[in-house]
């Protein structure tokens, strides 16, 4: 990789844009919703400016399934949103999934649900990890935590949707969105322009014509496609990806991912400066979930507390995950409020003090 | 003890306080600290004031968002009446003056500086300059950066269309400074 050198100071909605570009997107397509209209934005000057393709489309659902035009020919595009906009993209993702095409759908979750508010919230964690759009698929989701960790992510997004041909969700809030800090820009060294060519559509000249689509009614093929499916959700297991913070010698390990783990880590250095014995395990890969690493801190005797920005979703993996061995307290802030560290510290000494 | 502030930069729309956010923020990473910069974002924006947090540090920078900020910049009544009990002892605030009556400014819990920042703009012959006067003030006050670093930042956070208004800006900058001994 190259870096350019010169720091920029730029909102996260900005980084996440300006990564694509690096990453070498060619294709934007969106529709305007609070708050991450940075990003349609500035890809409506940036990305013709470099030769790609900016359209704002007629609705949500209209941008969501010009991916799949767009994804099907093997080019590197990307939609945004926030909740209610990608609510209407559900459908769109589904068939991007079910057929197996590499795209990135950024979603800066705001509160839900129905319009909610356009403050920041972690409500979506369950659509995003889970589905939210029918049958059995999952979509790879990061959850950058800084605006250079968004710039970043949004780079290894492109490269793991044309990896394993699936969609990858960038999974931020209001608060990564609306934020300003320094960001280093800088290039991948190689993008491979002829990514997906023994699959993609551009013709079929001189050799057999491809399909591809989610519709399987021949007998046992779409066994046959979820076998496959399946065997790829199982390799995408390999990586996963996560921040330890003061963890090695804690007592309690506090779970939180996004702007919420930025901001307990603010409680946790503080808490620690007091004597306390706690760590910050914050997840970015949110699919595939850590749960091995998780797993193996439950087998160290290690207490846990997930705190989420909403009503309790992560929780769940975080369970999952140590199941076997414990369990894990859980604290949410709630969506409509706007958490400092001073919010956490009550709950992370209770979750320390007790049993 | 390593190098950090955080601050609340408050006033009613229009007295450029996210400029002036920006511009501390921007100064501060020219001067090699990390920075964040966040305006307000969800239910407080509707509570009459506009503002933004600032935090400067040598360390990683954890939570952009805080509760009881180091030091204050308000400028004018209800950012005073929102943000002074938040301050945390001990902590320094940047008071508006021009706009704030200093009987409502608490002296003993904190160390407070009456800026008349509106009335010293107005003799700089630009009202519109308080914003830079105050941040002026708060720049000698916290000592976290040199003013130089800010003046520095100036082109880059003026859009090229009132590039012409910087060296009257860098004079309020200074004028500022100057209220504090």
């Amino acid at each position: 990789m190259s870096k350019n050198g010169e720091k920029l100071f730029i909102k996260g909605n900005e980084a996440i844009a300006r990564g694509a570009i690096a990453a070498g997107l060619k294709c934007y397509f969106g529709y305007p919703i609070t708050p991450q209209n940075d990003i349609p934005e500035y890809m409506s000057a940036a990305l013709p400016a470099v030769g790609g393709e900016f359209v704002q489309a007629e609705s949500e659902v209209a941008a969501a399934n010009m991916l799949i035009g767009a994804a099907a020919c093997g080019v590197r595009s990307m939609t945004s949103s926030s909740s209610p906009g990608i609510s209407l993209k559900q459908e769109a993702i589904s068939y991007l999934a079910g057929s197996q095409l590499p795209t990135v759908i950024v979603n800066m979750n705001r509160g839900g649900p129905g319009l909610g508010d356009i403050g920041p919230s972690q409500g979506d964690y369950f659509q995003a990890v889970k589905g939210g759009g029918h049958g059995d698929y999952r979509v790879l989701v990061l959850a950058p935590g800084t605006c250079q960790e968004a710039y970043d992510l949004v780079i290894k997004a492109f490269d793991l949707a044309f990896k394993y041909r699936n969609p990858v969700m960038i999974l931020g809030d209001a608060i990564l969105g609306q934020m300003k800090e320094p960001v280093s820009p800088w290039t991948p060294e190689k993008i491979d322009e002829n990514e997906g060519h023994d699959w993609r559509l551009c013709g079929a000249k001189g050799r057999k014509g491809r399909i591809l689509k989610s519709l399987f009614l021949s007998e046992g093929s779409l066994a046959a496609h979820h076998e496959h499916l399946q065997n790829k959700y199982a390799d995408m297991a390999e990586f996963t990806q996560q921040e330890e913070y003061q963890i090695d010698d804690a007592e309690l390990v506090v779970v939180a991912y996004g702007s919420i783990g930025r901001i307990v880590k603010s409680t946790i250095k503080k808490l620690r400066n007091n004597g306390h014995k706690v760590g910050l395990f914050r997840p970015i890969t949110l699919y595939p979930f850590p749960s091995g690493d998780l797993k193996k801190l439950a087998e160290q005797g290690k207490k846990f507390l997930t705190i989420e920005h909403n009503l309790g979703q992560m929780v769940e993996d975080v369970r999952l995950s140590i199941r076997t061995i414990t369990d894990s307290d859980f604290f949410g802030f709630l969506p409509g409020n706007l958490p400092t560290p001073d919010d956490f510290e009550e709950p992370i000494l209770k979750s320390l003090g007790g049993k | 003890m390593s190098k950090y502030i955080d601050s609340i930069i408050a006033g009613f729309g229009g007295q450029g306080v996210m400029l002036i956010g920006n511009l501390l923020a921007y100064a501060g990473m020219n001067a090699g600290l990390n920075v964040t910069y966040i305006p307000v974002y969800g239910p407080e924006m509707r509570g009459g004031t506009a503002n933004c947090t600032v935090v400067l540090s040598e360390e990683e920078i954890g939570s952009p968002i805080i509760r009881s900020p180091h030091s204050l910049i308000a400028m004018n009544r209800p950012s005073l009446d929102k943000f002074q009990p938040r301050l945390m002892d001990g902590g320094i605030q940047i008071i508006n003056s021009s706009l704030i009556d200093k009987e409502l400014v608490e002296t003993e819990r904190v160390k407070s500086y009456l800026v008349p920042a509106n009335d010293i703009a107005d003799k700089l012959g630009n009202s519109r300059m308080a914003n830079m006067v105050a941040l002026g003030a708060f720049i000698k006050a916290s000592g976290i950066i040199d003013l130089t670093a800010v003046i520095e930042s100036l082109p880059n956070v003026i859009s090229a269309h009132y590039s012409h208004l910087i060296p009257k800006n860098a004079e309020a900058l200074q004028a500022g400074a100057n209220t504090v001994a």
